[in-house]
């Protein structure tokens, strides 16, 4: 029982997991945009959500309705700015110049707020839980955290398969030169995917902030377990992403069972192991 | 009524300059074809009017605007279409999805899905299928009918019958009738002259990037088509 326990808590976990994943695997999956700066991005979105409830004293839950508009609003702005003129030459240009957004987010944070950790509390939302019996009990918040990454991903399905935007999105990912010849204006649309990008991003920032403390320099790590979550997915797979984030919160919670070290370490190994096995991730979709 | 004129039209790939100075001019409702060897600048004049290669404003008239300077996804919105060399339909989406995305910059007009599928009704049977799943014909009548859901007053047709078989090929050309049945105009660029010359009224013959022949289709004097194709 204990165990069961312990994959249910994993799976759980993964939830977030796949919503850090989700924004990343946009903007590859629509501009082969690899967006160095998306862990310090989910970090922004923390402090965005942190200066929300600081000037108003809201519920951090209630922030999202602040973080996403403000986050939705600096994406398109940019990538149109800024990542739109990185994309005409290869892989390489928008990989340092995310890069360099990166390193640029994480030191206006230490400049501006400092280097303390800090924690949002969402109330005893965070404590409740459920039991299913049978000894096995879910908290009621990362529940939560599972189902927005679950309805997130339903609602990413429904906009590429049932809106004209998404149609865009799915032929400008195959033959942007042809989509541009056929009324798709491509710089407008991939500001529009990159703004989509960061209402995960944004929610990921938020949800985060009140599951565990968060500092200037915590980005990078949460841009490792994105990368993770997709790969183990698949690439251009949503639904394999939050099965990614479901395998890689397990390995950890199996990890952190065994020894309170071994928790980061047995994420990163399952992540080897399955690559090893299934180079190309669990549902691969891309076709190139 | 003069719908597009090219004045001095000139366009390069990086330094390579690939027109000089070409005049071309389309009637409303009028079909023009385009023929001429292998790069002698057919594609890249219909790239150069669609807006996918860049030149100075004023070198492409459109419906009295200058439209040279604008980029393609504005020249849709204008009112000309492109049926690219090769179809290049979307292979993620499905036929009907490739169709709806022509009609992505909303423009008004006559053609919708209904009447595509009127045209081509092969394309309704296997509508819910990957575009790419089509045979060669059927991809090109998709493309064809994408290009019209854009409602263009100008549909530009770039080898419309590479890899195709004869009996397909005049299948798809006598329904291009039906398209400049309300008043659109043509362009067809086309290896096979006498396809070609058959499907319009007036021809110009591209050699190394110029003009080197314009003639009505009917009557011209046959010498002087083959000295202008192979620059003789």
């Amino acid at each position: 029982m204990e165990w069961l326990n312990i994959f249910v808590q994993g799976a759980l976990l993964g939830g977030l997991y796949a919503l850090f994943a989700i924004g990343l695997s946009l903007a590859f999956g629509i501009m082969r945009l690899v967006n160095i700066a998306h862990g310090d991005l989910i970090v922004l979105s923390a402090y965005v959500a942190l200066m929300a409830v600081n000037a108003t004293g809201m519920n951090p839950l209630v922030s999202i309705v602040v973080v996403v508009p403000v986050m939705f609003v600096l994406g398109y702005l940019l990538q149109r700015g800024l990542l739109n003129l990185t994309l005409s030459g290869g892989l390489l240009p928008p990989l340092l110049v995310t890069f360099g957004i990166s390193v640029i987010i994480e030191n206006l944070l230490l400049e501006l707020v400092g280097a303390d950790t800090y924690k949002l509390s969402a109330g005893s939302i965070e404590t409740d839980s459920l039991h299913l019996g049978g000894g096995i009990a879910v908290g009621v918040y990362p529940l939560l955290v599972f189902a927005t990454a679950a309805l997130s991903i339903a609602g990413l399905q429904l906009l590429f398969y049932r809106t004209a935007l998404g149609r865009a999105f799915r032929a400008t990912s195959d033959d942007a030169d042809t989509a541009e010849l056929m009324g798709v204006d491509n710089r407008h649309l991939y500001a529009m995917a990159m703004a989509i990008a960061m209402i995960f991003t944004a929610l990921a920032g938020v949800l985060m902030a009140i599951r565990t403390t968060f500092d200037p320099a915590a980005g990078p790590i949460r841009l490792i377990f994105a990368f993770e979550a997709v790969i183990i997915g698949g690439l251009g797979s949503l639904w394999g992403t939050l099965l990614g984030g479901m395998v890689l919160g397990i390995a950890q919670a199996v990890g952190a069972a065994l020894s309170p070290t071994w928790q980061i370490l047995a994420g990163h190994i399952a992540f080897l192991l399955i690559l090893l096995v299934r180079p190309s991730g669990l549902f691969p979709r891309t076709r190139d | 009524m003069t719908l597009l004129q090219t004045r001095g039209l000139r366009a390069f790939y990086g330094d390579f300059q690939a027109l000089f100075d070409v005049d071309v001019t389309v009637a409303e409702g009028e079909t023009v074809a385009i023929i001429g060897a292998n790069g002698a600048g057919k594609t890249t004049f219909l790239r150069a009017v669609a807006g996918a290669l860049s030149c100075g404003a004023e070198m492409v008239e459109f419906d009295g605007a200058r439209v040279g300077a604008l980029s393609a996804h504005e020249i849709v919105r204008r009112g000309i279409a492109m049926v690219p060399e090769g179809r290049r339909l979307f292979p993620s989406l499905t036929v009907e999805e490739n169709l709806l995305l022509g009609g992505y910059c909303g423009r008004p007009g006559a053609w919708t899905l209904a009447r595509v599928y009127e045209l081509f009704p092969v394309l309704e049977e296997r509508r819910a299928i990957p575009a790419t799943s089509l045979s060669g014909g059927q991809q090109q009548m998709a493309a064809i009918g994408r290009a019209l859901m854009s409602n263009p007053r100008l549909l530009l047709c770039d080898e419309l019958s590479l890899g195709l078989a004869p009996v397909v090929i005049r299948d798809i050309y006598a329904r291009l009738e039906s398209i400049t049945a309300d008043g659109t105009a043509l362009v067809i660029v086309e290896q096979d002259i006498s396809r070609a010359l058959e499907a319009s009224t007036r021809f110009y013959c591209f050699q190394e990037g110029r003009v080197a022949l314009t003639a009505a289709c009917r009557g011209f004097d046959q010498e002087a088509l083959t000295s202008a194709y192979f620059g003789l």
